[in-house]
């Protein structure tokens, strides 16, 4: 027994290490958890990225489910996932709100010009004021808010059809089935 | 050298100096969320720097180190906080060394007292087998 005591220290260390191994390949380990979902969405009110004048707000979009996709023509990955909701956009069944992150309103209008629009409207944040409240750190995130304003949803980096398929369907159906 | 290195990239108006110590401790103590290695104090990311402003702003407005950590911690969970804080979900992460301590004295305390036997009992063996044999050898 005490003999087979390294040998079984051993064991267990390679288990663990493992096991560390296995979990980082299955996680994104930067991604950042956002203490957000089941809580009620910021309250913002961004201007209308074609036309500054109007402005959309949390209220405004109050009653049923939107999907709010962070999006900037200067972020790559959001170049990949553009293809993505091009292709599956208008299927999901919700509004699609994109989200313009610190982008000159020129650059991305040009981008949706080149690459296609997917989005029902797009609204701009400049600054990115409203973005730290919601938390993002990065392009591409995506929000699902439901018809009462509760943030019920985040996905980190770009959407692929097999996360849309598995994660963002069957949440999009449930809510429909809540909304009034 | 980073206080300075700070100021250059991002001159902020600072009422006096005690509060640029505060902002620089307090940036210091909070991570970027773009470069995760980096804390907001040295971070060249545009997001540090956004946040760098925010907290700027919240000590304008009289808010306590708490209170801005606890803001940032509402919206980027308790990843911005270097020294995580204590709770259930962290208990394994603080404590789990001192276990593994433990762990380790009572392999050796199990290991002392399992020789310390053996020895007692060989020394007894010794002691009748010297009196069977008395001193001839």
């Amino acid at each position: 027994m005490s003999r087979s005591l390294p040998l079984i220290g051993f064991l267990l260390l390679v288990g663990l290490f493992g096991f560390g191994i296995w979990w980082n390949t299955q996680h994104d380990p930067r991604e950042v958890p956002s203490p957000l979902i089941g809580k009620p969405a910021p309250e913002f009110s961004l201007p209308l990225l074609d036309d500054p004048a109007r402005m959309v707000s949390k209220s405004s979009m109050l009653g049923k489910p939107y999907l709010v996709n962070v999006f900037a023509s200067w972020c790559v990955a959001c170049g990949e996932e553009h293809p993505v909701l091009m292709a599956e956009g208008r299927t999901l069944g919700v509004p699609l709100v994109g989200y313009d992150y610190k982008d000159a309103p020129e650059d991305a209008k040009a981008w949706l010009a080149r690459h296609g629009n997917p989005y029902d409207i797009v609204i701009a944040d400049q600054p990115g004021r409203t973005a730290i409240d919601f938390g993002v750190y990065g392009a591409p995130e995506s929000f699902l808010i439901d018809a009462r304003g509760m943030i019920r949803y985040k996905h980190i980096g770009p959407f692929t059809p097999e996360v849309i398929e598995r994660e963002l369907r069957p949440l999009i159906a449930q809510l429909k089935q809540e909304a009034p | 050298m980073a206080q300075a290195h700070a100021q250059a990239i991002d001159p902020l108006p600072f009422k006096d100096h005690a509060q640029e110590i505060r902002f620089q401790n307090l940036t210091r103590q909070l991570r970027c969320l773009v470069c995760q290695n980096e804390n907001l104090a040295d971070s060249n990311a545009d997001l540090a720097r956004d946040l760098r402003h925010e907290v700027f702003g919240l000590m304008q407005q009289g808010k306590t180190d708490d209170q801005i950590k606890q803001y940032l911690v509402d919206r980027y969970s308790d990843f911005v906080l270097y020294d995580p804080p204590v709770k259930p979900s962290t208990w394994l992460l603080w404590f789990g060394p001192a276990l593994f301590l433990l762990m380790g004295a009572a392999v050796v305390l199990v290991t002392i007292r399992r020789r310390s036997r053996a020895t007692r009992i060989d020394s007894r063996l010794v002691d009748n087998a010297t009196i069977e044999q008395g001193d001839d050898w």
